[in-house]
């Protein structure tokens, strides 16, 4: 891993307005990411974890400027693309691609996918239409799609298959960074495995760099060099995949790999059940935000917000008690 | 099977559609199980392999361009293939209820979660709205949502993801139902709060003895929670046993592929392994075996269908070849 990061995050905020009445009046804001840091190396992986809710999906849009930050700033390759305006953006689109969760509802049903996958690269004029025609077949070809599929339209493809398109198209302009919006959560468990094999192939083929956004930890586990696990809004623990798998240190991230459920019936369950609901991004708890199901929360955890500190190597964690929930897979 | 426990027989079920052009799609041809009272067994496959359809039909809601073509459900010994569509109708809900895979299909957006729930309740309880008000906001508060009575005055859009889920599940059991159907319960939902739906689900249903049909494409939740497994592949029954049978000892190549192709969470693999190829298409399943354009231990045989055996005491198999199933232990699904 180069040292340099590809892209980093500092303080990162993205606050949607609650509107209502006739005037349509801002009443409040969703604080869907509120003040995230991290970096991505070169040629990584990076998990982001969390649950339903919690601004995964907001975080990967806003680092693509896909939604204008409210705060906080995003260097890519050590330029600060937080407040270029739209049309100084080209070349970073050009960078960072993305791959969507559905692959039923992100491929537009009247192209083909020939054309799907050649449109990026003929709106950024990377080449001749000749070789544009080339690079799509042979990225088709590297997804596992042969060139009879080239003129055939979304909806004879199964849902595996379409995931297929949407990586491809996502190549298509040689990015350097990929963000996979939940790019297996909807696919079945053996399909979910063949594209994952491709995306692993795929990232070395091309020295690729992925932000993996998932629920899903087994996945994440076999994909991911590092974890952020999200709550929130919040950052709560940064780790690599090793560390993080062998001893997650807040008490969210032992929660979360506790209730992961294990496919072998003599496995003992043990997890650890957290009571109450999660609360809302409008209005969020004071203090540490996971306080009002944390098991281990004591008085400060409601009145003092907890920084994200180094608790061993490569290990940050946001939380007063690190690593006092413990819990121990059988 | 003469067991007086026995709540709910599925044999031999047919439900094929027709598209426009006519073709037929044999969406569940001759699916069968059974299920006990108390009891939790499993429905998994493949996406598509019809877990859905066979759940819609036996509460008798196939679309319109889908027919029940053959087969029995029997409920307690009552065919409800036979029921007129009014007795269907005291059926659903008062005796089987369903939790959706979508939960925003279910509740409707332009009424409150109180008021679907107190209807359901009416629907087949002799109530008066003020004692079914009450047993609404106890279900609200049995599913673990806080400010119960507050909720009930909510619509579906004022509540979170795993609310709604949550006040479906509520809805699915106003009625106390023999069997409650659940079509992937908590996908999308945070492990977490999965984790606290699913030990709802079997804490209800210890106090209601109810008979529960899972569907779900986590194989953890299964290994932890249902007591019987059918495995399905295009539209067929291929395995079903106990959890165990069907965990430490599957014998269809297509069980043995699906348990291997599970992204482990202990060990980081260098390769995932998989099950090379793709379902057939629906509208052109092969002869024979259905799996065999994908079983690395097919061959001629398996040109013709392969029939239920019991290899096990209740454990059923449909495949020529399971007797060697030992052989893929070390070749894998690569030939
Ligand atoms: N365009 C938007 N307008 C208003 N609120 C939004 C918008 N997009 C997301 N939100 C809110 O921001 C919060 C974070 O949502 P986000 O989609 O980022 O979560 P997520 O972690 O990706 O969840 P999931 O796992 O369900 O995809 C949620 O409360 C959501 O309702
Ligand atoms: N209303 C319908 N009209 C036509 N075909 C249908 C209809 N509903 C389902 N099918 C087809 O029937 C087959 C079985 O579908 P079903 O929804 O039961 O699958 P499933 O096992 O529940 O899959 P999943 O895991 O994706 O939910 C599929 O081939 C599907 O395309
Ligand atoms: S019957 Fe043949 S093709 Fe089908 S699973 Fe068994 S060995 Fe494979
Ligand atoms: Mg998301
Ligand atoms: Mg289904």
């Amino acid at each position: 891993m180069n040292n340099v990061p590809l892209l980093q995050v500092e303080d990162l905020k993205k606050y949607f307005p609650i509107k209502a009445g006739v005037f349509r009046r801002t009443v409040g804001w969703v604080k869907a990411v509120d003040g995230v840091s991290f970096e991505v190396f070169p040629e990584e992986t990076l998990g982001i974890v969390g649950e339903s809710g919690c601004g995964k999906s907001t975080l990967g849009m806003t680092v693509m400027r896909l939604y204008e930050p409210t705060a906080g700033s995003i260097f890519f390759q050590g330029e600060d693309i937080s407040s270029l305006p739209a049309s100084q953006l080209k070349g970073v689109r050009r960078n960072i691609q993305m791959i969507f969760q559905d692959p039923f509802t992100s491929l537009d049903p009247r192209m083909h996918i020939g054309s799907i996958v050649e449109e990026g690269m003929k709106v950024h004029r990377v080449a001749s239409p000749p070789e544009v025609r080339r690079r799509a077949l042979d990225l088709l070809e590297k997804v596992g799609l042969g060139a009879e599929y080239f003129s055939r339209y979304p909806h004879e493809f199964s849902g595996g298959q379409r995931q297929r398109i949407g990586i491809a198209r996502a190549l298509a302009l040689n990015p350097r960074l990929v963000v996979a919006d939940e790019p297996v959560s909807s696919l079945d468990v053996s399909v979910r495995s063949q594209i994952l094999n491709l995306l692993k192939d795929l990232k070395r083929e091309y020295q690729l760099t992925y932000i993996f956004i998932s629920h899903d930890l087994a996945v994440v586990r076999q994909i991911c060099d590092r974890v952020i696990v999200m709550y929130l809004g919040k950052v709560v623990e940064i780790a690599d995949g090793d560390t993080f798998f062998s001893s997650p240190s807040h008490p969210y991230s032992v929660a979360l790999t506790s209730a992961v459920p294990v496919p072998d019936p003599d496995y003992e369950v043990k997890r650890i059940i957290l009571s109450g609901d999660v609360p809302s991004p409008i209005n969020p708890p004071e203090g540490c935000r996971f306080h009002t199901r944390c098991p281990v929360a004591q008085e400060v955890c409601s009145q003092v917000e907890p920084a994200l500190e180094e608790v061993g190597e490569n290990q940050w964690v946001a939380c007063h008690f690190p690593g006092s929930l413990s819990w121990e897979r059988a | 099977m003469e067991e007086n426990n026995l709540l709910l027989q599925v044999q031999d079920l047919k439900v094929y559609f027709y598209n426009e052009e006519g073709q037929e799609l044999k969406a569940v041809d001759g699916v069968g199980f059974y299920l006990r009272k108390g009891e939790t067994i499993a429905l998994v496959g493949e996406s598509g392999c019809g877990k859905s359809v066979t759940s819609l039909a036996i509460l008798r809601l196939v679309d319109s361009d889908g027919k029940i073509q053959g087969g029995k459900i029997l409920l307690e010994g009552r065919d409800l293939l036979s029921l007129s569509e009014r007795e269907m109708r005291e059926v659903r809900g008062r005796d089987i209820s369903m939790i959706f895979q979508e939960p925003s299909s279910a509740l409707n957006p332009v009424y409150t979660i109180g008021d679907q729930i107190i209807e359901a309740i009416i629907l087949h309880q002799k109530l008066s709205y003020r004692q079914a008000r009450k047993t609404a906001e106890e279900l609200l508060r049995l599913v673990g949502i806080p400010e119960a009575r507050k909720r009930l005055d909510e619509y579906p859009h004022e509540l979170s993801g795993g609310m709604k889920q949550r006040a479906m599940i509520a809805m699915a059991l106003s009625c106390h139902p023999k069997v409650l159907i659940a079509d992937e319960p908590t996908t999308s939902l945070d492990v977490t709060i999965q984790a606290q739906i699913l030990e709802l689900i079997e804490e209800l249903q210890r106090q209601l003895n109810m008979g529960v049909i899972l569907i779900t494409h986590d194989l953890g939740v299964v290994a932890g929670m249902a007591e019987r497994v059918v495995v399905m592949y295009a539209g067929k029954v291929v395995e079903e046993g106990s959890r165990w049978d069907i965990f430490h000892h599957p014998h269809h190549p297509y069980t043995w592929g699906l348990l291997h192709s599970i992204p482990r969470l202990d060990v980081k693999q260098e390769k995932l392994a998989i099950i090379p190829g793709v379902v057939p298409d629906p509208l052109n399943f092969p002869s024979g075996c259905r799996f065999r354009n994908r079983c690395p231990l097919e061959d001629e045989v398996c040109l013709t269908e392969p029939s239920r055996e019991e290899i096990e005491n209740q454990h059923y198999v449909y495949c020529h070849h399971h007797s060697q199933i030992e052989v893929l232990e070390t070749r894998g699904f690569s030939q």
